[in-house]
């Protein structure tokens, strides 16, 4: 197997990685450390602050995760190391 | 269904079958419901509800029993992404997910927040570390990975350590949550409830393991889905919140913070002489601490929640059963799509629970009403019977205050149909859909344990040369056995539902978490690291647990108990990555298998029979 693609799939699939775990830290963590600021914003009648750990960081989590399904995918392809469909 | 092994013909038929089952569980609530108009009593349906949805799963199980390795262990490796992603949610949420978290937003506010949050977030770190790269080693079992990662029986044992130790802890509080239900539903005695929620769920998985517990996972998400939603959807309507509930509730959340204060929340003095388990409301619902020590312990156990989701074997397990790489990475997005569903509607039924209960303008208002009044609602009288909900007129006035009103978390999913006078068929409907939210979750944590007990230890470390028949057969002896000794210490009630619910996320993530990550992603990670991190980890977090849980210590700068995680992860991160680079580097033959592991295309690394 060519060792050339395997290094790049490897480098591009650590990038994707690293997007996709910096998205996850600023809604798991970095959004509800400063919950009791957001609060003071009205985001369609919810605080914001409360809004976000009820709903908001969860419908992040679930777009990101198809998008990184997709992304992941393209890399594979690619990079010829896609499985068979 | 007895064809599934037969080639593509069951799998294809999938969605029609499932389709077929969904339109006639439909049709059994719907005749549920005409009974009922018929003037057949409450505890009848209640009971139907429960005996006819348990002897489906029943005979799933009893359909898709094997004698195969591979379809024991992984189900045969042909369980589609999406069907498995409904699998996987069935096997995530448990009875606290379903009957607890609910209640728990009610009482505990926004803090209560960081469990959703932190059970949800979990998956982007299983898709993104985890789960793609298992599914390509070909392991059966979590353990099986973390001893051919890094060879010799040791970690493999240490493995089975943290892994038994996590999920038993967990399926305790399953088994004790369908016993509850059972209980209720069936009107027997608790201690018998446990054993006969043990019988079902080991009807579920004892012939046909994986692949049993797979076709089951799948009913049962379906029946506590529809269990979870119709009411809320039916309530919200009726009560002319909007035709999705989810996206309209804001103003509702305004609305209690303005009735927090008329009814004078934190203002009044804490009444004592309620009975054990009940609380009365002393925490702002939406308001979130605004001290640095309130916003660092909700990320402190969003973390423990979400790296303790992708160190749980249960979870992981599931996405070995999927039929290649990429159908394990598109699985974890439609497992995280599943639970979604349930986990954003959760917080939206305990603002409506709460504004119903608190707002005076609406019939259903009771905090402000006259407790002569207020006694004579069907539901108070039916919850105060059971222990779940009482009054406690501490000012002698006559009237209602926040502080005198004091229930039981459960109430708001389990009650919530009553307060807003839906029918009973809808409250049997939630019964059915608790028993299976914790019965599924029960199964998969079983199957784990007797999975990695039967394989890693019995089979890999024991007799290698043991022939498939005694394996699967000491495999089935040994979730019998499990079982049993959980319903035992379930029947025992040692711990509240929730303590021990965290704490297994506590467990996992203190043990297993970096000897996983670092074993895909590190390739120089070797075998002194990944003992020294399991055990090491394992340890602190179990020591700092027993100092602060029953030692009498202090917790520091406020992890409690729910916590201990925070502790037992950096332990093992440190131990693992300081004692590998002490010692030699890993042979060339474990790092080309760890290259080959980094690929999704080619064969997996271990043979599908192993």
């Amino acid at each position: 197997m060519d060792t050339s693609k395997r290094e790049e799939h490897w480098r591009r699939t650590k990038s994707l990685m690293i997007v996709t775990l910096t998205i996850w830290f600023i809604f798991s963590f970095v959004v509800h450390w400063f919950a009791a600021d957001l609060n003071s914003v009205n985001f369609f009648g919810w605080p914001l602050g409360f809004y976000m750990a009820a709903q908001g960081s969860e419908i992040v989590f679930v777009l990101t995760l198809f998008w990184f399904v997709k992304a992941q995918d393209k890399i594979d392809r690619d990079c010829d190391l896609a499985e068979e469909d | 269904m007895a064809q599934k092994m037969a080639g593509g013909t069951f799998i294809e038929n999938l969605p029609k079958i499932y389709g077929m089952y969904t339109g006639g569980f439909l049709v059994f609530v719907l005749l549920m419901a005409i009974l009922e108009q018929m003037g057949v009593g409450a505890d009848t349906i209640g009971i139907l509800f429960v005996a006819f949805t348990i002897v489906i799963y029943a005979g799933i199980g009893f359909l898709s029993r094997t004698m195969a390795v591979d379809a024991y262990y992984v189900a045969g490796r042909q369980v589609p992404a999406v069907f498995n992603g409904m699998a996987t949610a069935a096997d995530w949420m448990s009875g606290a997910s379903f009957v607890a978290m609910a209640g728990g937003i009610y009482f505990g506010g926004h803090g209560y927040l960081a469990f959703v949050v932190g059970w949800t977030g979990g998956y982007i770190l299983v898709a993104s570390l985890m789960a793609p790269y298992l599914r390509k080693f070909g392991c059966y079992t979590v353990p099986d990975f973390i001893g051919t990662r890094y060879g010799g029986n040791l970690p493999r044992f240490l493995g089975v350590v943290v892994l038994a130790v996590a999920s038993f802890t967990y399926v305790t509080a399953q088994i004790n949550a369908t016993g509850t239900i059972a209980a209720r539903a069936l009107q027997i005695p608790f201690e018998v409830g446990v054993w006969f929620g043990l019988l079902g769920i080991l009807l579920c998985s004892m012939l046909g393991g994986m692949r049993a517990v797979t076709w089951t996972q799948v009913a049962q998400y379906i029946v506590l889905i529809i269990a979870y939603l119709v009411p809320v959807f039916w309530m919200s309507n009726k009560q002319g919140f909007g035709l999705i509930p989810q996206f309209v509730y804001g103003d509702a959340v305004a609305r209690i913070t303005e009735l927090e204060a008329f009814h004078g929340l934190g203002t009044l003095d804490p009444v004592a002489g309620a009975k054990g388990g009940l609380r009365a409301l002393s925490v702002p619902f939406a308001a979130a601490g605004d001290t640095a020590m309130a916003s660092w312990k909700f990320v402190t156990l969003v973390a423990c929640m979400m790296l303790g989701t992708a160190s749980l074997p249960h979870i992981l397990m599931r996405y070995f059963t999927t039929p290649s790489v990429r159908a394990a990475r598109q699985s974890v997005a439609w497992s995280l799509m599943f639970i979604f569903l349930l986990y954003f509607t959760a917080p939206a039924l305990a603002t409506f629970t709460k504004l119903q209960i608190l707002d005076p303008e609406l019939a259903t208002g009771i905090i402000g009403k006259s407790i002569a009044d207020v006694q004579a609602l069907e539901w108070i009288q039916k919850w105060s019977n059971v222990g779940f909900a009482q009054i406690i007129d501490a000012n002698s006035d006559g009237i209602l205050q926040l502080n005198e009103f004091f229930m039981r978390g459960d109430i708001v999913v389990l009650a919530t149909p009553e307060i807003a006078g839906l029918p009973y068929v809808i409250s049997g409907l939630v019964a059915a859909g608790g028993m299976a939210a914790a019965m599924s979750t029960a199964d998969g944590l079983l199957l784990a344990i007797a999975n990695a007990l039967s394989h890693d230890l019995y089979y890999k470390i024991i007799d290698p040369e043991a022939e498939t028949r005694k394996r699967l057969l000491v495999a089935r002896g040994l979730l019998l056995g499990i079982g049993a000794a959980g319903a035992f210490v379930a029947s025992l009630k040692l711990t509240s539902i929730l303590g021990a619910v965290a704490w297994a996320f506590d467990f996992a993530c203190s043990g297993l978490f970096f000897p996983i990550v670092l074993g895909i992603w590190w390739k120089r990670a070797n075998r002194q690291g990944a003992i020294a991190g399991m055990a090491g980890g394992f340890l602190a977090g179990t020591w700092y647990l027993y100092q602060v849980r029953f030692g009498g210590m202090d917790p520091w700068i406020g992890i409690d108990h729910l916590r201990f995680g925070i502790i037992g992860m950096p332990v093992s991160l440190v131990l693992m990555v300081v004692v590998s680079l002490l010692t030699p580097e890993p042979d060339a033959e474990t790092q080309a298998m760890v290259d080959e592991i980094r690929v999704p295309s080619g064969e997996t690394v271990l043979g599908s029979s192993h």
